[in-house]
């Protein structure tokens, strides 16, 4: 394959994830009537990743405070560890994390199921009986990962900041009370609007565009599968490997956005 | 068979017209359609008369099923028209094609069902999804699909714990829930036993003496097109070759139709 066909396949493919993201939204107010298979979708990948997201986010916040930790008691300031904790968790890392957990798990799940009914005739058979198939496959699962994205990141926020607690107490010799007082300080509110900080805010309203982008572009790969269970192997790892790029991209973008404008 | 039979033969639409057979429900005039360097269909041309079941036959390759995606909607041609119900599928509304559609079922030679998706719940799709019939009314209505295509009981099952033969019938009650009159099958007997070929066969035929429907099926299998066509179209590079009524059909003495039977040929 030439650079140029190359491109033109990398083209097409962006082309279709943003016209189908389109698709959509356009197709929002179908919400009531999907509420079901929305469920179902919730259901299934919380249950599905809840595991991973804490045992990752727990050994995340214990890196995160081990690694600055050493460095902060170097100049005598490991009883910031619980700012540095909670800010980066909450900013960064949590949303992150979790948006790779699930590109990794309910991306390649989302486009290895629609990938096996592409060529197994199952959405061709949808079509034949006049089912909107992005109604009824892509949008449940569209709005599940946009529900439970930032949720799941709440929760790995919340362990990877207990996370941090325990190595800061265990072997960086900060009370655990120190550590907890310094992270609820650094994620308390100041006299604002919104009853949580920007660090909180902005890293659910992350989440919530990562979950999108991972279900829209699982989707996409799926729909577009062909050729057996080799397009479906495909479909699977152009998924996770998209979705990974996607919320590395866009992350950079919204922090800008969020922090620089 | 002679060359004058040949065109005999492709003019039979025409014929069962005039005799008074019924107006053609699906028309293909010059369908022409290639993927990559191979063509498959080349300028192919038949229509099919309100109540017959035409049966296709042909080599393998020869686009036999890309015919009855054509006629779905789920293709269009590079070249020619293909027409169902008068309507032009390639300039068909999205509208008009969805409530044409709704009076359509096809069999697709896998079963297609939903793999997530209980048996009841599958035949039931088409109801849920665009009527707004009462839960109960479709429940009725899905057992008696299933009941009449001999897989009642099966509700609750996954597809994943049916036979193959259970899917396709599965595949044909979902197909029949809305009690099209059109009616296509692909490969309604692949990879079936005999004896549930046979079932199946009786099933298709019963289906369209009863409710007079209009159907198009794929098949290779002799005993399949015995029972349920009332003419056989033969595919040849992508053209008709042949189209005749079954008992002429078998019996034909076309070299090509020759070679591609063999010993299955009637020749009493």
């Amino acid at each position: 394959m030439t650079l140029f066909h190359s491109f033109r396949a990398l083209c097409e493919g962006l082309g279709y994830q943003i016209d189908l993201l389109f698709q959509v939204l356009g197709r929002l107010p179908r919400i009531p009537a999907r509420r079901k298979a929305i469920a179902e979708q919730l259901y299934q990948t919380g249950i599905g990743v809840l595991h991973v997201v804490l045992f990752v986010g727990l050994f995340i916040g214990m890196i995160v405070s081990l690694q600055t930790g050493v460095e902060l008691a170097r100049i005598g300031q490991q009883d910031q560890i619980g700012t540095i904790v909670a800010v980066s968790m909450a900013r960064e890392m949590g949303p992150f994390i979790t948006a790779t957990i699930l590109a990794a798990t309910s991306g390649s799940a989302i486009a290895a199921e629609l990938g096996t009914m592409a060529v197994s005739d199952e959405l061709a058979a949808l079509e034949v009986m006049s089912i909107d198939r992005l109604s009824f496959l892509v949008l449940p699962r569209v709005i599940a990962l946009a529900v439970l994205c930032p949720l799941l990141t709440i929760v790995c926020d919340t362990i990877g900041i207990l996370g941090g607690g325990f190595v800061a107490q265990s072997q960086l010799n900060v009370s655990f009370q120190l550590y907890t007082d310094s992270a609820i300080e650094a994620l308390r509110a100041p006299a604002s609007l919104i009853a949580l900080p920007k660090d909180v805010y902005a890293g659910l309203f992350k989440a919530f565009v990562f979950g999108i982008l991972i279900a829209t572009i699982g989707s996409a790969s799926g729909l577009r599968a062909r050729g057996g269970a080799l397009g479906v192997g495909t479909a699977t790892r152009q998924a996770v490997r998209d979705s990974i790029i996607a919320v590395i991209v866009c992350n950079y973008f919204m922090t800008w956005m969020l922090y620089q404008g | 068979m002679s060359a004058q039979q040949d065109t005999s033969a492709l003019d039979a639409p025409r014929a069962a017209e005039a005799a008074g057979q019924g107006d053609p429900v699906m028309r293909l005039v010059d369908v022409k359609k290639s993927f990559g360097s191979q063509v498959v269909l080349n300028g192919l041309s038949f229509d099919v008369p309100r109540g017959q079941t035409l049966a296709i036959m042909g080599p393998s390759g020869t686009g036999k099923s890309v015919i009855l995606r054509h006629l779905i909607g789920l293709m269009q041609p590079d070249g020619g028209r293909v027409e169902v119900e008068g309507h032009d599928m390639a300039r068909i509304g999205k509208k008009e094609l969805a409530v044409l559609r709704r009076r359509m079922g096809f069999l697709f030679q896998e079963a297609a069902l939903i793999n997530w998706l209980s048996v009841g719940d599958n035949v039931a799709l088409p109801l849920r999804e665009n009527t707004r019939l009462k839960e109960s009314e479709i429940k009725e209505r899905v057992s008696e699909k299933l009941d009449l295509v001999g897989v009642g009981g099966s509700w609750d099952k996954m597809p994943s714990q049916l036979s193959g033969g259970m899917k396709k019938r599965v595949g044909l009650a979902r197909a029949l829930i809305t009690d099209p009159e059109i009616i296509l099958y692909d490969e309604p007997n692949a990879g079936l036993d005999p004896e549930i070929s046979a079932s199946i066969n009786e099933t298709i035929r019963e289906l369209s003496e009863r409710l007079q429907t209009t159907s198009v099926v794929v098949e290779h299998r002799i005993p399949c097109i015995k029972t349920v066509a009332d003419d056989v179209l033969f595919l040849n590079e992508g053209k008709v070759l042949l189209r005749l009524p079954p008992v002429e059909f078998f019996r034909s003495d076309h070299p090509r139709l020759v070679r591609f039977l063999g010993d299955l040929r009637d020749t009493a």
